[in-house]
């Protein structure tokens, strides 16, 4: 295991870090999140071609760069910190690891090179209006046709699922249960019988969709009713990276924070002065480095395919989403009555911290998963 | 010389060891035998028993000795957070007299900083050494000396000018303990154990080559100290342990073990013993809990992403990049790991929580958890002061504002304890 960044990799977050800058402001921020797409597409391109970000952890056989989760694991801390509005997670992250791990050799070809290139933003439909985030909470039904399959049903919380050109569908065979008869798909946007609907969401800067499902035809994505093995490793690959995008966010506010205490003067002093305000600080600056720690250990645990990443990405999820939510009540504290406005850039980050502790499962959910799975 | 990489280190310490270790020595045979060889203290300097190496290749070291099972330098203690000090600010005398003994284990040391009247504000320090007719003559109160009634030497801040500023009228001696006029008394602690002390000074002597640095400089001295402490808090979960084998230096060992390392055998404990929940959960069946089984796993995660922090901080070191913050944050981690621990190990335990001794559960290894882990939040320094040393040193906020830093230290405000 290793604990520290290469000199590589330590270049990639500078570089990274300043295009964010550059193009991710909270101004831009804002702008972006009243939009119906969420996201710019000129910056979007930018980041496909200019920095190959889509392609990261693809294979090079599959017209990615070959990099790992570590890799991604600094792209999304970034992301994760400039707040940045992209189909990026639904697309490099939920679909490509679900093609990945569950496709055939020939899909694999065939699918990723526009995935990774960005020309195609795809994304994974698991969750249904329960709102579970595993097999067993799947209702969506496959039929199989003369030539292929029919999907039935309905998909909620689906990310950027209104603008994603492409979907990935997990749906079982009629009369299945928990992870028997699951298969994934694959479907064309523009598919009849398929009905997309934005959703309306507290955290804006993650666009949420609801998708209908009537009669739409579908492709087989790698094995019928094999799907429950890659579809788990998905989903732990991508609580990883969502604890990667969590602790850039926790970084942002525990920074931001601090600088406006540094600044802000009550009873003749700077209010950093104050044993409160300095302890608290500190308290979040552990709270930020443990769960830095969990994340970094646990994208080197997704890159081995170790076996406990199951254990461990449920862990990093967890610690990640606790830190998170922490440091954004201490960070809207800190700041006083201007952290309550709409004016101060802390609530947007504020909601993602609080869309982040539900997507992919809470972190009461993680940690009994965390328990079932522990071995050491 | 070509520089010792990793492959040369391992096979240099392994041709030595295998040549050498023999554990029908005595103890301090085996110990002085290894100290003279250099591969006891790897990375202390060459000139003081040591090779000069990198943390990671002390380390292999390390691994080598624990592959043949051989016995190490003695570590356990205070003894290196003397060591460290003297080899910063010691004379040759003093390396020369003191740092083997140190690493043989001959000698055990003892921190005599906190008083009745300071302890995290240890620059209040009112323990006087007065220079007269060519000594140093001590007066006054030690407290809370963990190993002093084992101990022979003593690592003193006293004052030694009343008339300078607080800070700039304390010096750093060594003391022998066992000498007249130094009187160790034992302190209980609340967990039942006695390794404290208090100890009391009248008219002990101190002859002038045993000061550290110069006199007035004692802070400086004390801060490195201090510093080698708090660095040294995540060690503390490698405790000692009797190996049971057949062989002169494994018995003396474990005498050593149990007289020398008395004082720290509930350390274990103070540390909350992670190692035990989930056993401890499914003997009592609370392993079943759904409530018992979100506070397990948050102590995991806790204990685990502590774990990864201190590995970030060492990699980094080990790689000679700056210090992170995550190197401060070991001892502030340590102790939520510990107060976590002792609440899970409560909700675990249900009703038998009460119950200590025999009658509690693992022979009162539970109970005892219980009751010593306030220890961690207290010992070599508070939470609060970890706090305001990350937000000041780390973070850069501002210093607390203080009254008691300019003019003559007999004019500052303090207690009257004592
Ligand atoms: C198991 C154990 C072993 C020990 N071993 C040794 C030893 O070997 N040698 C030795 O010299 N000492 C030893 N000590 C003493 C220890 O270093 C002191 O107890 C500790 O530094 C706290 O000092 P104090 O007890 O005087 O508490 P105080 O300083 O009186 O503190 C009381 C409370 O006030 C808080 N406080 C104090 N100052 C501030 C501040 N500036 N800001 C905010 N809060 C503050 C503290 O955090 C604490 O909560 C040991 C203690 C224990 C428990």
């Amino acid at each position: 295991m290793q604990f520290t960044f290469t000199e590589e990799q330590e270049e990639f977050r500078r570089y990274l870090r300043r295009f964010l800058d550059a193009k991710s402001p909270a101004v831009e921020v804002r702008r972006l999140m009243e939009t119906e797409d969420g996201y710019d597409p000129a910056v979007w391109r930018q980041l496909c071609t200019d920095l190959g970000l889509p392609a990261v952890q693809i294979p090079e056989t599959y017209g990615g760069q070959g990099f790992g989760f570590v890799e991604l694991g600094i792209a999304l801390e970034e992301m994760g910190r400039a707040l940045l509005c992209a189909p990026y997670f639904a697309s490099a992250v939920l679909a490509s690891n679900a093609i990945l791990n569950a496709g055939t050799e020939e899909q694999k070809r065939e699918l990723l090179p526009p995935l990774a290139a960005g020309e195609v933003v795809a994304t994974l439909a698991l969750a249904e209006e329960s709102g579970r985030w595993d097999s067993a909470g799947i209702a969506m039904t496959a039929t199989r046709t003369g030539s292929g399959y029919t999907l039935d049903g309905v998909k909620s919380f689906v990310l950027d699922g209104h603008t994603a050109g492409l979907i990935v569908v997990a749906a079982r065979r009629a009369g299945t249960v928990g992870d028997a008869g699951l298969s994934l798909f694959t479907v064309d946007a523009e598919a009849p019988g398929l009905n997309r609907r934005l959703l309306r969401s507290a955290d804006a800067t993650r666009k949420l969709a609801r998708l209908e499902f009537s009669g739409v035809p579908a492709g087989l994505l790698g094995k019928e009713g094999a799907a429950a093995a890659p579809l788990a490793k998905t989903l732990d690959q991508a609580a990883v990276c969502l604890a990667s995008e969590m602790v850039g966010g926790a970084e942002h506010l525990r920074e931001s924070a601090l600088e406006y205490v540094q600044m802000r003067m009550q009873f003749g002093r700077p209010i950093a002065s104050f044993q409160a305000i300095k302890h608290k600080s500190a308290e979040l600056l552990l709270d930020v480095e443990l769960a830095k720690s969990a994340a970094y250990y646990a994208a080197q645990a997704a890159d081995d395919d170790a076996d406990d990443l199951p254990a461990v990405a449920s862990l990093a999820k967890a610690c990640a989403a606790d830190a998170y939510t922490r440091t954004a009540i201490e960070a809207v504290q800190m700041h006083g009555g201007i952290g309550f406005t709409w004016d101060n850039d802390t609530h947007l980050w504020f909601k993602r911290a609080k869309s982040s502790e539900v997507f992919l499962g809470t972190p009461a959910y993680h940690r009994e998963l965390m328990m079932q799975r522990w071995n050491g | 010389m070509s520089e010792p990489t990793e492959g040369s280190v391992r096979q240099e310490s392994r041709n030595w060891l295998e040549a050498n270790w023999d554990p029908d020595l005595s103890l301090v045979e085996w110990r002085n035998r290894l100290v003279d060889s250099g591969w006891g203290a790897p990375t202390w300097p060459v000139a003081w028993h040591g090779r000069g190496l990198s943390d990671p290749l002390g380390r292999v070291v390390e691994a080598e000795m624990d592959r043949i099972g051989a016995v190490g330098v003695a570590r356990t203690g205070i003894r290196n957070l003397a060591a460290a000090t003297i080899l910063v600010h010691g004379t040759d005398m003093h390396k020369e007299k003191f740092l083997r003994r140190i690493l043989t284990g001959e000698d055990t040391w003892c921190q005599l900083f906190s008083e009745p009247g300071c302890g995290s504000d240890l620059a209040g320090a009112t323990t006087r050494a007065d220079f007269r007719g060519n000594k140093w003559i001590v007066n006054g109160q030690k407290v809370w000396t963990t190993s002093a009634h084992h101990a022979q030497y003593g690592l003193l801040l006293a004052r030694t000018d009343w008339d300078a500023p607080k800070h700039q009228g304390l010096s750093f001696f060594i003391i022998d303990i066992e000498q007249p006029g130094v009187d160790v008394q034992p302190l209980r602690q609340m967990n039942g154990h006695a390794s404290f002390n208090q100890v009391f000074f009248t008219d002990a002597e101190i002859a002038p080559e045993f000061i550290l640095s110069e006199t007035g400089n004692g802070w400086a001295v004390a801060t490195t100290t201090l510093m080698h402490e708090r660095r040294g808090a995540d060690s503390l979960r490698r405790y000692a342990k009797a190996s049971n084998r057949p062989g002169r230096v494994y018995e003396e060992e474990a005498a050593e073990i149990a007289i020398q390392l008395e004082p720290y055998k509930w350390y274990p404990q103070r540390a909350g013993r992670v190692d035990l929940v989930i056993e401890r959960a499914k003997a009592t069946g609370a392993f079943d809990d759904p409530a018992v089984r979100q506070e397990i796993a948050k102590l995991l995660t806790l204990s685990r992403a502590a774990e990864w922090t201190a590995r970030r901080a060492r990699a980094m070191q080990d790689r000679g990049g700056p210090q992170g913050p995550e190197g401060s944050l070991g001892k502030l981690a340590a102790s939520n790991v510990a107060r976590m621990a002792a609440r899970v190990h409560t909700l675990i335990a249900g009703a038998d929580a009460m119950l200590a001794g025999p009658d509690g559960a693992l022979d009162g290894v539970i109970a005892e958890v219980l009751v010593s882990v306030p220890a961690v939040s207290i010992a070599g320094g508070t939470d609060e002061i970890q706090k305001n040393i990350i937000s000041e040193r780390v973070l850069k906020m501002p210093k607390e504002p203080r009254s008691d830093t300019k003019g003559p230290f007999r004019d500052v405000p303090r207690n009257t304890v004592g």
